[in-house]
């Protein structure tokens, strides 16, 4: 499977989960796991460009299939993808734990809605729990990531 | 890097895996296996088996089988197959033109994220008493497939919803298409739920003049539209008492009715 753009073996034991195997057998822990059955969405990734929880998938099943990572939106020293410097201007983020979801969701949202209306903003993080952070810097984060996309 | 600990970290019991490449060879699979589930999204599977609620010996996933995830016409209606993403069926222009009240469903069916691996068919098949795709196909009065190495059978929506999470599937068998008739004016999908993307707390199908029900009973019920609530006995929990589903189930086919 292709994480990244770089190509990894899929896991050998198909039990395991693809958000385990990004985090403990690649070290990609940007990932990061809550509730492990499809609810939380910390979990989200893109999968051939569309978000999917990687909780809810095998990591065998991933082979042959592109994986983009949080880590994935921006090298260490380039800059930050549009919609996590949207979060970081607009306070879209206090602990943290639940923001790579987040921006996964809201990239594969703008990718489908260049221009959301704030019905499909709302709908487009609905599926996402932030447990501190509130919702209504995070909706301006996504208002302001349209923006800066635009840019 | 990775911490030791993490390294064993499984959260699924264990099982064996198959990716048959064909409905033929996964037909042969679920024939002869002992135990087997399908696997196709995953989107209620895979938290099944997180939670080891199920504990299935084999696991028959679908998804690598080729040309099994076309919409078409057919019979006036629309046919979807096995491996249709709900997120595909929310973008088809064949469903929007010929079954608009499918189109309309299925953004009430979780969030995007889920819809991009959940399949209609495995909606169906999973047959959870609070889902949307379930009433829909029996509001219109739709159908299944269902294959097997014993053959081919189509299955009423009438007779295919028979308990909670319980269909008349048998456990060889593989759902390979669902068909949905055409949604004539006025048609329309309404539910109460706690958030976007909630299972519903209850909710009903309006298909011209025919009600269905969903969250209120083991499976997906038709209703007379004048006295929707009779006979139901809804089940309480800390979402919603009985009493209030029974409300719901009122208030929300009054207003399918007044629409
Ligand atoms: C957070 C969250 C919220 C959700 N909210 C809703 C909601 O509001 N409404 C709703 O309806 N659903 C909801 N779902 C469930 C979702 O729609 C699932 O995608 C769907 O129920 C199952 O489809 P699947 O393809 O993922 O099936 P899987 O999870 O792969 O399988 C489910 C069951 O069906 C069987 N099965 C699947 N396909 C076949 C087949 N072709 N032949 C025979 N058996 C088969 C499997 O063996 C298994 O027993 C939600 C899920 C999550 C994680
Ligand atoms: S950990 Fe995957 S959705 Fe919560
Ligand atoms: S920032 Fe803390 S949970 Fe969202």
């Amino acid at each position: 499977m292709n994480v990244n753009g770089v190509e990894h073996p899929a896991p050998i034991d198909p039990r395991r989960l693809l958000a385990d195997h990004l985090r403990h057998d690649l070290g990609l822990t940007g990932t990061h796991v809550g509730c492990e059955h499809g609810v939380c969405g910390c979990c989200t990734v893109l999968l051939d460009g569309e978000p999917v929880r990687s909780c809810l998938m095998l990591g065998v099943q991933a082979e042959g299939h592109e994986i983009t990572t949080i880590e994935g939106l921006a090298r260490d020293g380039e800059p930050l993808h549009p919609v996590q410097q949207a979060f970081h201007e607009c306070h879209g983020l206090q602990c943290g734990f639940c923001t790579p979801g987040f921006v996964m969701s809201v990239v594969g949202l703008l990718a489908r809605h260049p221009q959301p209306t704030a019905q499909q903003i709302e709908e487009g993080i609905a599926g996402n729990l932030c447990r501190c952070t509130g919702y209504a810097s995070i909706r301006r984060a996504v208002s302001r990531a349209v923006e800066l996309r635009a840019k | 890097m990775p911490r030791r600990r993490d390294a064993r970290d499984l959260k699924p019991p264990p099982f064996q895996y198959h990716t048959p490449a064909t409905v033929h060879e996964a037909c042969s699979l679920l024939g002869s296996l002992e135990d087997a589930k399908v696997l196709a999204g995953g989107q209620s599977l895979i938290p099944l088996l997180n939670f080891r609620l199920a504990r299935p010996k084999h696991l028959v996933d679908i998804n690598g089988i080729a040309a099994l995830d076309r919409i078409y016409e057919r019979d006036g209606g629309v046919a979807v197959q096995a491996l249709v993403r709900q997120a595909a069926v929310e973008d088809s222009e064949v469903v929007a033109r010929i079954c608009p009240l499918l189109s309309s469903a299925i953004t009430l069916v979780a969030h995007r994220v889920i819809r991009n691996r959940g399949t209609v068919c495995g909606s169906l098949a999973h047959a959870d008493p609070a889902s949307e795709l379930p009433a829909v196909l029996l509001a219109l009065g739709g159908r299944v497939v269902a294959r097997s190495a014993r053959g081919e059978r189509t299955i009423a929506a009438d007779q295919f919803f028979v308990g909670v999470f319980e269909t008349a599937l048998a456990p060889d068998e593989l759902l390979v298409e669902a068909w949905f008739p055409a949604s004539r004016q006025p048609s329309l999908i309404l539910e109460e739920s706690r958030r976007h993307g909630d299972f519903a707390l209850a909710g009903v199908v309006r298909a011209d003049d025919r009600l269905a029900l969903f969250g209120v009973a083991p499976t997906p019920v038709l209703a007379d539209p004048r006295d929707p609530a009779r006979g139901l006995e809804p089940s309480g929990d800390l979402e919603a008492t009985p009493d209030f589903r029974l409300h719901l189930v009122r208030v929300l086919a009054d207003k399918a009715f007044a629409a």
